[in-house]
């Protein structure tokens, strides 16, 4: 869909007007046609009929650019947007589905779909790596050379693992008897080491947040408190969590509720750790102030950036790679012709599938509104819901935004899924979540009862839980 | 929130002793928080990185994390666990007047 010889930068002198026809004067634009006097009528027809359309472009088929593609694909006629949507390969993985792999209770394959076979009809997938945006070019320029223009960028890129970063993390004992359950390969790496190991020091280390799902450390230490004594090894085993934060979470109630889980379990809590090497062979976390933790199996979650192709992405995102975004709007904050959603978006916020359902609302609202030249919708709270697995079949459910922390009560309303307690109806919750995620949240349409703005309904106060 | 007087002006700090206004924050101060957390003197090297702190707040809006000091503050990271012991990130940013980097989530 690259447009017909638009030339670039053309009409967009006003930054917040989009350049899409609708702004166009038509007959500057024929006489520029003429002017170019290329002989090319039949691409000038075509121009003018690609002009009439807004051209979206998403990067990114997993949560965040499936569930806005099918949701802007319902908001625009096929006849007032064109959608493109890119990836690099076309496995879709549910990645939550992520931890339940080194146990056995699930597999990669089980858990991976098609990319292409999520998108509504009329949307155009591309399988094809990016290589950068020259977003003052309004332009995407793709791994073969070819190029994409838009009128609106929807970044949802998420982000990719560094564990390269951390100093012998890929070292000796990397995938032997060091290992990230964040990779379908990771997990089921694992898998195979867990299945038989059967005594000594079991550490989970996160390097440093932020991290997707920053719950998934603690839910993998819960199920592996399970899983081992389920085995009727647990004795044998010493299970330790190691954290940068200085608790076991960040927000202080769900932080409190979490450690005394941890220590509920027998799962040793080192906080305030750093890690600035893993020594494979010696079997040692080592910290950047020297401290030390010894292990024979370690579980790392490594540092995490935003995908490369917005690293070479000049004035698009940060050091990390991830693109400033307005909290609210979902807006790019230096381009206001791109949005951003999910894990790519360097915003105060949990990198979680939920959140980036959430934001797919509002996101889909303001490309709408910008296209129009309308004010954007302010209303993105930051609300974030979780699914935290606790082992023995059960879960608990956390939700909360960016000015209020985790409470205790029910959600979403007085009546509803208890929160910050270990239920099983949580459990059933969470399994239920996988047939939702494909079924109804990346289709794009909505769940009864969930709206992406956090209910106080149903919620106390009190800091007691 | 409290009202305490460091190097002879009152400022208000929040429960874990972050100042809550950065716009009170003198150099001074500084000094004087970092003699608190049992940093003294405070050397150039310091110095460089609370000012690297501060610009950071003022231009973004929140403090930077360790990774981010290390990629971006000229400072390496081993260096800056040296100079400000267990949390460069949350210490260098008490000591200069910003909130705790909310980088954490």
């Amino acid at each position: 869909m690259e447009g017909p010889d638009r030339k670039k930068g053309e009409f967009d002198s006003v930054n917040y007007t989009p350049r899409g026809t609708n702004f166009l004067p038509r007959d500057e634009e024929s006489h520029q046609a003429e002017e170019r006097g290329d002989g090319r009528g039949v691409g000038v027809r075509v121009r003018k009929a690609w002009c009439d359309m807004h051209r979206i472009v998403i990067l990114g088929g997993g949560t965040g650019g499936t569930l806005a593609a099918n949701r802007l694909r319902k908001a625009f006629g096929t006849d007032e947007a064109g959608i493109t949507v890119v990836d690099r390969d076309d496995a879709h993985v549910y990645q939550p589905g992520l931890l339940f792999v080194p146990f056995g209770l699930t597999h990669p394959e089980d858990i991976t779909r098609p990319r292409g076979r999520q998108l509504r009809g009329g949307i155009d997938y591309r399988t094809t790596g990016v290589d950068r945006v020259e977003p003052d070019q309004q332009t995407v320029v793709l791994a073969d050379g070819s190029t994409l223009d838009y009128d609106v960028l929807v970044v949802a890129t998420g982000a990719v693992l560094a564990p390269e970063e951390t100093e012998g993390l890929t070292g000796p004992g990397w995938m032997e008897r060091v290992f990230t359950f964040y990779t379908p390969e990771g997990a089921a790496a694992l898998e195979q080491a867990l299945a038989t190991f059967d005594h000594g020091r079991l550490v989970v280390n996160v390097v440093d947040l932020p991290i997707k799902c920053p719950v998934a450390p603690l839910e993998f230490c819960f199920l592996a408190d399970w899983f081992l004594r389920e085995r009727g090894v647990r004795d044998r085993v010493d299970l330790t969590y190691v954290t940068p934060l200085d608790g076991a979470f960040t927000k202080p109630v769900a932080s409190d509720r979490l450690g005394g889980m941890l220590a509920e379990r027998d799962i040793e809590l080192v906080t305030e750790f750093n890690t600035g090497e893993v020594d494979g062979a010696g079997g040692r976390l080592i910290s950047f102030d020297d401290r030390e933790v010894p292990f024979d199996l370690a579980v790392v979650v490594p540092a995490h950036n935003g995908a490369p192709c917005i690293v070479r992405s000049d004035g698009l995102g940060d050091e990390f790679g991830f693109v400033p975004t307005d909290e609210h709007t979902l807006q790019s904050t230096s381009h206001p012709e791109v949005f951003v959603l999910g894990d790519a978006a360097s915003l105060p916020v949990s990198k979680a599938g939920s959140v980036t359902h959430f934001e797919g609302e509002v996101l889909v609202e303001n490309v709408h509104r910008f296209l129009r030249g309308e004010p954007l919708d302010a209303s993105y709270d930051g609300h974030v819901n979780c699914f935290i697995e606790t082992g023995f079949h059960k879960a608990m459910l956390i939700d909360f935004n960016y000015d209020m922390e985790p409470l205790p009560g029910h959600y979403p309303g007085d009546v509803g899924l208890p929160l910050l307690k270990e239920s099983h109806l949580n459990h059933l919750g969470k399994l239920l979540f996988q047939w939702v995620y494909w079924h109804s949240l990346l289709p794009g349409r909505d769940l009864p009862g969930i709206h992406s703005t956090m209910p106080t309904r149903g919620k106390r106060q009190a800091s007691a839980v | 929130m409290t009202v305490t007087s460091i190097a002879g002006v009152d400022v208000d700090l929040n429960e874990e002793g972050f100042l809550t206004d950065s716009s009170q924050w003198t150099e001074d101060m500084a000094v004087e928080i970092a003699r608190g957390e049992g940093i003294d003197p405070l050397t150039d090297r310091h110095w460089e990185v609370i000012r690297f702190m501060r610009a950071e707040y003022e231009a973004k809006g929140t403090g930077p994390t360790v990774r981010m000091l290390g990629k971006t503050s000229g400072v390496p990271v081993k260096e800056l666990y040296q100079l400000f012991p267990k949390g460069p990130a949350k210490l260098a940013a008490k000591i200069a007047g910003i909130p705790k980097p909310r980088g954490c989530i």
